[in-house]
């Protein structure tokens, strides 16, 4: 063994075979930083001896400029932070200005509301699903994800026109009634989707290479876990029992049974399974809430403009991907004094470098890919 | 003229033709497979693939050819200039130097060497040489790292895929290709129903020498871009490519050659002569096996809209109604037939075993190269070295106690079955070393870089 010890601060620094480090760039123009991540790593051979996530490539400056605009008028562009799940991005806002106001969305609004958010979450983590396989290798998945979001994304369009940044929401409720059929389109989705997972698991959950790349890597323990913020499935994988809709119920939520899957060791197979039963009990959530969806007005008395009383307000969801809270500063004029954003992405990439130390060069890639996170909301 | 008379060229006058032939076909082959990956993944994924450039994608690989010639051709500020511009003309040369002795029907080989086998593993290992050369010229840490990988890859592969070929060889009992492909004609039986064991483990170990998925991470496109070929482009990246492409030909004639009868038709044993015709049915398939395609193209094509589009479809219908009608005709030829139907049989087991390649692809996640290692070093290896002491000693009983060859090698294979069970069961165990305060050490760089 040849040892090579070279002084870099106070750190005595021994390589295996005293080699030389290297610093590689990944990104931010890579195949599988997801967008515009670059990471910086310092490799010895193929493992990891540290990492760095320089990020910001994205940055559109989305939180000065809600100071610019009136209340409703920045609600289209929070769907452009985590554009994989725009809807549950509205979501939180409309709900979080809502609070502000003291003003409730009616019942009705918010069973469809749910209803939406729980399908975005089907598509957000078919997306995750595909995209993740593929940084693993596995080519075939991304496409029979794809061909389940387009469903998703249908229903999107037939109700609100848009399909990706849907702005499918208004503060206070809803601009549009559901459209003929939207029960029985959701219903004939959740019926097929059950055996769409199990095809997907056909293709990945046994396989041994899969278990290969996925078992102990990226281990992040349930103390690190929590200490890091870290939330949504990367937190529950660890062992954590934690999501908003069960521990402060919005919108529907407090209607409907429904489990929170854990993983017992925080590896990147376990943020997977618990992903996959999450799809599951999203399926169950709508076929839940399509049964008794409540008649009235999908829209609460408020107003054409918003002046909400001076004050502040901080309101949490669980999105996709974890705990995406805003908080809203009113100094009551119809332009909101602050708003920040906090972004599941943002929080859960802390852990990154936790996960991916000592790790090889290919775990890097299924770690990035199985915290899940989307530039655009990391950066805003 | 020069004292050089016909009787002094004649033997080198239908190698160079062969030669030619290849060479100028092999590009158009390697495009046409690329399009088949295209449309078969595209098949396997739900969606359908080229569609554009010709009625269903059929003139893509032109279209490709033609914008990767066009391309410019850049070499990077810092690369080593004469080295970038070697390494994938080595690449490609010892890819297609390999041809040399491949046979793809009894006639259809340049050169029958007696060393011929041990000749396609020399020349085609030394294909590696481009690919590092690649990656190190390019000076570039993706490229090297792909390098680096690909030379670990192919070294412990090539000793599996070696020990899988020798076993092969101890059945045919001679390296010449030609004779290897006899040696199972006169035997009546293709090797791999012998040695099931020898072709799996070639097969796996073949994957990984041609760098494809599941053992694609020398050029890993989700960790590596494009590894060793990331610094290149145009021309340059279409020669890797070509050599790649080339390479997965390569293996699957050594393949079919020891293990799937080379050229031989399937059920070559099996003779219908029937109504006192002059050859046997069975060698009508491949006549119908092109008519069948044709009728495939004629729906196709009388599906589709434009008028040039169908124009187009139809001349591909011609071109398989006139290789249907070369098939057939030849059959009245005694000279022609071996050699054509050879060669259309071998083309036929090729395909079908780059299909098995192509099917992996789209199927398997990638493996970690700490994974690939262990699988070729504790799996394959000892796999390879049990089968091939088993096929040994069955050789043996046979030539020696005259014990019928069957029910010798089923007995083989079994035993190998029990170590590869075995092995899966308990190889992780028995072979992982034990810790040593070395793999304790702290990996460097505890602190956050800057």
């Amino acid at each position: 063994m040849d040892e090579t010890r070279t002084k870099s601060g106070t750190q005595v620094e021994t390589t295996v075979l005293g080699a030389d480090e290297i610093i590689l760039n990944m990104g931010p123009q890579h195949p599988s930083t997801h967008g515009v991540l670059r990471v910086k790593l310092k490799l010895d051979g193929e493992r990891v001896a540290g990492s760095e996530c320089i990020i910001g490539y994205l940055h559109r400056g989305v939180e000065k400029i809600a100071e610019h605009r009136s209340y409703q008028q920045f609600a289209p562009y929070v769907d452009r932070m985590d554009y994989v799940a725009a809807v549950s991005n509205g979501l939180g806002y409309c709900e979080a200005v809502e609070k502000l106001l003291g003003a409730e969305a009616p019942p009705r609004a918010r069973v469809v509301r749910t209803i939406l958010t729980e399908l975005q979450r089907i598509a957000s983590h078919l997306v995750w699903l595909g995209t993740h396989a593929l940084d693993i290798g596995a080519l075939t998945p991304l496409f029979y994800c794809f061909r389940e979001r387009e469903e998703i994304l249908k229903i999107y369009e037939k109700y609100c026109g848009a399909r990706l940044t849907t702005h499918a929401f208004r503060i206070g409720g809803l601009q549009y009634e559901t459209y003929d059929g939207f029960e029985a389109e959701v219903e004939r989705f959740c019926n097929d989707f059950s055996q769409r997972i199990d095809e997907y698991e056909t293709l990945l959950t046994e396989n041994r290479i899969w278990l290969g790349r996925t078992k102990g890597v990226g281990v992040l323990s349930a103390a690190d876990a929590i200490a890091l913020g870290v939330s949504g499935p990367v937190l529950r994988a660890s062992g954590v029992k934690w999501d908003i809709r069960k521990a402060a119920p919005y919108a529907a939520y407090d209607q409907y049974k429904f489990e929170i899957p854990t993983g017992p060791n925080g590896d990147t197979y376990d943020r997977y399974m618990v992903r996959m039963e999450e799809m599951r009990q999203s399926r169950l959530i709508c076929l839940q809430a399509i049964e008794n969806i409540p008649s009235g007005p999908i829209m609460a008395r408020i107003g054409k403009v918003l002046k909400p009383p001076p004050g502040e307000v901080y309101h949490a969801i669980e999105a996709p991907k974890g705990e995406l809270g805003y908080y809203i500063v009113s100094d009551g004029t119809t332009q909101p004094y602050r708003v920040r954003v906090r972004p599941p992405s943002f929080v859960n990439l802390q852990a990154f470098d936790q996960m991916a130390r000592g790790s090889l060069v290919a775990d890097v890639v299924a770690i990035i890919g199985t915290i899940d996170i989307v530039l655009g909301e990391v950066d805003r | 003229m020069f004292g050089i008379t016909f009787n002094d060229i004649r033997p080198y006058i239908f190698p160079v033709i062969y030669a030619l032939v290849i060479v100028a076909f092999l590009p158009l082959l390697v495009g046409y497979i690329t399009l088949a990956e295209r449309k078969i993944m595209a098949h396997m994924q739900a969606r359908l693939g080229p569609m554009r450039v010709g009625p269903h994608g059929l003139l893509q690989p032109i279209a490709d050819a033609v914008k990767l010639l066009l391309k410019e051709d850049i070499t990077p500020k810092n690369a080593d200039a004469l080295m970038f511009w070697l390494a994938p003309l080595l690449s490609v040369t010892m890819g297609l130097v390999a041809y040399a002795a491949l046979p793809f029907g009894p006639a259809f080989q340049i050169a029958d060497l007696d060393v011929g086998l041990l000749f396609i593993l020399a020349v085609s290992s030394l294909g590696i040489y481009g690919i590092v050369l690649g990656g190190w010229a390019s000076n570039s840490h993706y490229s090297l790292l792909g390098a680096l990988r690909s030379a670990a890859q192919l070294v412990s592969y090539e000793t599996a895929a070696g020990l899988a070929l020798v076993s092969g060889l101890l059945l045919g009992g001679s390296l010449s290709m030609k004779t290897l492909v006899e040696t199972q004609d006169q035997m009546g039986v293709w090797f791999v129903f012998l040695a099931p064991f020898s072709f799996f483990i070639y097969m796996v170990a073949s994957i990984a020498e041609t760098n494809r998925a599941p053992f694609d991470l020398p050029e890993a496109e989700s960790e590596l871009v494009a590894g060793y070929m990331t610094e290149y482009s145009g021309f340059r990246w279409s020669l890797y490519f070509l050599a790649e492409y080339a390479n997965m030909i390569v293996v699957s004639g050594i393949a079919v050659t020891l293990f799937l009868g080379g050229w031989m038709r399937p059920l070559a044993a099996v003779h219908m002569r029937v109504f006192g015709l002059p050859y046997d049915l069975l060698d009508l398939l491949p006549a119908l096996i092109f008519l069948g395609l044709a009728a495939w193209c004629t729906k196709l094509a009388l599906r589709l809209g434009q008028q040039i589009q169908k124009l187009v479809m139809f001349l591909v219908v011609g071109l398989f109604v006139v290789l249907a009608g070369v098939m057939a005709w030849s059959l009245t030829s005694p000279a022609l037939m071996p050699g054509i139907h050879g060669g259309f049989w071998f083309v036929v087991k090729i395909l079908l075993y780059l299909y098995g390649f192509l099917w992996f692809r789209f199927t398997f996640p990638r493996y970690r190269f700490d994974q690939l290692m262990k699988l070729g070093w504790q799996f394959l290896i000892p796999l390879a070295l049990v089968n091939l002491v088993m096929i040994g000693i069955g050789l043996v009983l046979v030539q020696q106690s005259g014990w019928p060859l069957g029910i010798t090698m089923i007995g083989a294979n079994i035993v190998t079955l029990l170590m590869a069970l075995w092995l899966v069961r308990h190889g992780d165990k028995v072979m992982t070393a034990p810790r040593t305060a070395e793999d304790d050490l702290p990996v460097a760089g505890a602190g956050q870089i800057r």
